[in-house]
């Protein structure tokens, strides 16, 4: 599809959906963003992102908070709805 | 992370399992596990410490038919990869005790996350069951799942369970009796990785064959080095000749994307499990959890909602908990003292002024606390059950960023209202060390329960119907010291580092009774018998040195201490005695009114809050109050602090840095209050 964009999470607005792609992330910070349900390819909808502070995301049914830095590094795709 | 962290646990006898079969409960956190433990045990558990570690170690015995089974809750973690203490002592009493049925608790209301934990554990071979909790949050939410087409799809027993309603029990019961007794096990199935990981997953078997220690096994070692585990690649490669581990370590760096490949392998395994099991309602409906975080997690909104808790609770205190207070003081203290005197009335002079001024003084004035106790603990209790504690932390994420940290701290930070030796244990939950430290050295900072008691105690006595808004004065005080010094310290100690903030926001559910009933009962016992032992000698050692060398107050060697240090209590505006129930308030904060009762006498006729307030100006029972907020740590404090910061140096830089704010803000206070005329 070309109507579709690359962007890091934090620029992902509430109730919009995406899909993951890669994370910028050590790894320690990696294996809890997967044993919380964060994998590439997989679809996460924005709970809270007021543009700045901590955001909630949504992912596999549960809600997780990210600090804006460590969500900076999370590279998605945006999906049109 | 830090060496010391990954350092592997000494094999613990169970206390309590005495040929008994030993179950193990894992799960991830808010599933419900410790509800289950509950319900399972009741009162007949221990609660005591993993060894060497400060995570909390629950066990407990519980019958079935009149069999009895020990049974261990396991730290709740969301995988078994060694990210925290919690993992790794999940896995290694698993590897280790080998107990003969590991149940795993998961949330039916949310499969696809909670079986995660199920796909590690069942690689792990070790006899599993699984519990679907949380039946009626999955009805709910119009989940419709079949137990046992789950069953069948994992290879292992499926229960379904509501644990905060106890239903399930009996099914939970013949599983366990079956599985233990006939040993019947089903053939579970394993989560595969992508075919090209499987490769190097054979060549690394293959290098470490004949290396790795017992008891771990040997393909789950060689998972664990392609997952990046530190604490198995440390281990291993200590276990082999370097010249051995040489190809492993290229290969494991060659693949260190395999880490999310093996995740993901993970996914689909539990996407084929309970694909056919589970249907999904239709999408749509905004959860009750999406309303109430609206207002929860709003920026604005958030903080109002939380100050509005904090002040609810101490709203509580002081017209329930006060008033209570004050009775079980005048009726059970006053009535002791009054009976004791009576009966000792033909004892020596020493016998009765110990027991009706050295005990019932002493010891009676902490016990009336109780009730403040109890309705913090069953404040805090509840909010923790409820879901609501991850929004406290969220809210407070932009505030913790002034001072370096993230929003996880503010968790522990939020626990030290209760009591401060918890709260540092509690730092555990933050990633990086120095952020754990600068929140260690904080942490004294936030009012504890008995330093509340003792406002809740003295600010009616000096001020009144303006109590409330003294203590709230003091409160706020308190937490501007706390950020001050964490910003300060954070510039001047730790140049401004900060770690990674990524945490579960819970579902809100009711909270269940069991829970916070038993941790209320827990936490109560454990006060008491701080009363009937620290308190205690630390009551009958200040009633001695009062009396000492020849029954006169005033020549006491307490008296003489208190006027040696005096000089220092008088930048602050306290007088000797004022000075030395500050510093008696060292081994227990309670110790500070338990002392004044000892130094006035605890005579019945005259309430020990009327002598207070006759005895001393306005100025220096503001300045009292303040000293007492920010004072050092109590001694259980100061020796948590050496054991979780591992050094003494931060100990004693940590006792130095409240000793220099308390006397500071005292002081400040004190001259303050004399200017405008107090």
């Amino acid at each position: 599809m070309n109507n579709t964009d690359t962007i890091s999470l934090t620029e992902l607005s509430v109730d919009k959906h995406a899909t993951i792609l890669a994370f910028n992330i050590g790894t320690v910070e990696t294996t809890r963003l997967a044993s919380l349900g964060f994998t590439p390819g997989t679809t996460v909808s924005m709970a809270q992102n007021y543009g700045y502070g901590p955001l909630i995301v949504t992912v596999r049914g549960t809600h997780v908070a990210l600090g804006r830095v460590e969500a900076a590094k999370i590279l998605v795709e945006r999906r049109v709805e | 992370m830090s060496d010391c962290h990954t350092a592997s646990v000494p094999p613990q006898p169970i206390m309590i399992r005495d040929h008994k079969p030993l179950l193990a409960l894992a799960g991830q956190p808010n599933v419900g596990k410790s509800t289950l433990f509950n319900l399972l045990t009741g009162l007949n558990q221990h609660v005591g410490n993993w060894p060497g570690k400060t995570v909390e170690r629950r066990e407990g015995i519980f019958a079935i038919n009149g069999r009895d089974y020990a049974i261990v809750d396991l730290p709740g973690t969301y995988s078994l990869t060694a990210n925290s203490p919690e993992e790794l002592i999940t896995r290694e009493f698993i590897l280790r005790e080998k107990p003969d049925l590991v149940i795993a608790i998961v949330n039916a209301a949310n499969l696809e996350r909670s079986l995660y934990l199920v796909a590690e554990l069942i690689s792990l071979s070790t006899p599993l069951a699984i519990i679907l909790n949380m039946m009626d949050v999955a009805k709910q939410e119009g989940l419709s799942i079949e137990p046992e087409v789950l069953e069948a799809a994992l290879g292992v027993p499926v229960i379904t369970m509501t644990a905060t309603r106890a239903t399930g029990k009996q099914d939970f019961y013949r599983v366990v009796k079956e599985m233990l007794e006939h040993h019947s096990m089903l053939m579970p199935r394993l989560p595969e990785i992508r075919a090209d990981h499987q490769t190097t997953l054979d060549a690394i078997l293959n290098h470490i064959q004949g290396y790795v220690p017992s008891p771990y096994p040997e393909n789950w070692v060689a998972l664990k080095l392609l997952e990046g585990d530190t604490e198995i690649t440390h281990k291993m490669q200590r276990a082999m000749p370097a010249e051995k581990w040489e190809p492993v370590y290229d290969l494991l760096r060659q693949h260190d994307d395999a880490l999310l490949a093996i995740a993901s392998g993970r996914y689909e395994w539990i996407g084929r499990m309970i694909r056919a099991a589970v249907v999904h309602p239709k999408i749509g409906q905004i959860s009750l959890t999406r309303q109430l975080d609206r207002w929860a997690v709003h920026p604005i909104w958030g903080l109002v909602i939380l100050a509005g808790i904090l002040g609810f609770v101490f709203w509580l205190t002081f017209t329930i908990g006060s008033p209570v207070q004050a009775w079980l003081d005048a009726q059970i203290v006053g009535g002791l003292g009054a009976l004791a005197n009576q009966m000792l009335a033909e004892a020596p002079f020493w016998l009765r002024g110990l027991i009706v001024d050295g005990v019932i003084g002493g010891v009676g004035a902490v016990l009336t606390f109780l009730p403040i106790m109890v309705i913090f603990f069953a404040a805090f209790g509840l909010l923790e059950d409820m879901g609501y504690m991850a929004r406290a932390a969220f809210v407070m994420d932009n505030l913790m960023h002034l001072m370096g940290l993230h929003g996880k701290s503010f968790l522990p930070l939020f626990l030290g209202f209760g009591c401060n030796v918890p709260s540092i244990m509690g730092t555990r939950v933050i990633d990086s060390k120095p952020a754990r430290l600068l929140t260690i050295l904080i942490a004294p900072l936030v009012p504890c329960t008995a330093r509340m008691a003792v406002v809740a105690f003295l600010a009616p006595a000096f001020f009144g119907s303006n109590a409330i808004f003294v203590s709230w004065g003091l409160v706020l005080l308190a937490l501007f010291a706390l950020v001050l010094s964490g910003v300060l310290l954070n510039k001047i100690i730790f140049k401004g580092q900060r770690s990674a903030f990524i945490m579960e926001m819970p579902l809100y559910h009711i909270p269940n009774g069991r829970t916070i009933g038993l941790l209320i009962w827990q936490r109560s016992i454990s006060f008491l018998k701080k009363a009937g032992t620290t308190i205690l000698g630390m009551s009958v050692v200040i009633w001695a040195l009062s009396m000492l060398p020849n029954g006169d107050l005033n020549q006491s060697y307490l008296v003489q201490f208190g006027k040696w240090i005096e000089p220092v209590g008088r930048w602050m505006g306290l007088d000797w005695r004022l000075t030395v129930a500050l510093i008696t308030s060292f081994p227990a904060k309670e110790n500070a009114v338990a002392t004044l009762g000892v130094l006035f006498g605890s005579s019945p006729d005259a309430a020990l809050t009327q002598t207070l307030t006759s005895t001393f100006s306005t100025a220096s029972a503001l300045s009292f109050l303040v000293v007492t907020m920010l004072f050092i740590p109590c001694m259980a404090t100061v020796a948590v602090i050496r054991q979780e910061t591992n050094s003494w140096g931060w100990t004693l830089l940590n006792i130095t840095l409240l000793l220099v704010i308390s006397i500071a803000a005292g002081a400040g206070v004190y001259h303050l209050a004399v200017a405008v005329g107090l």
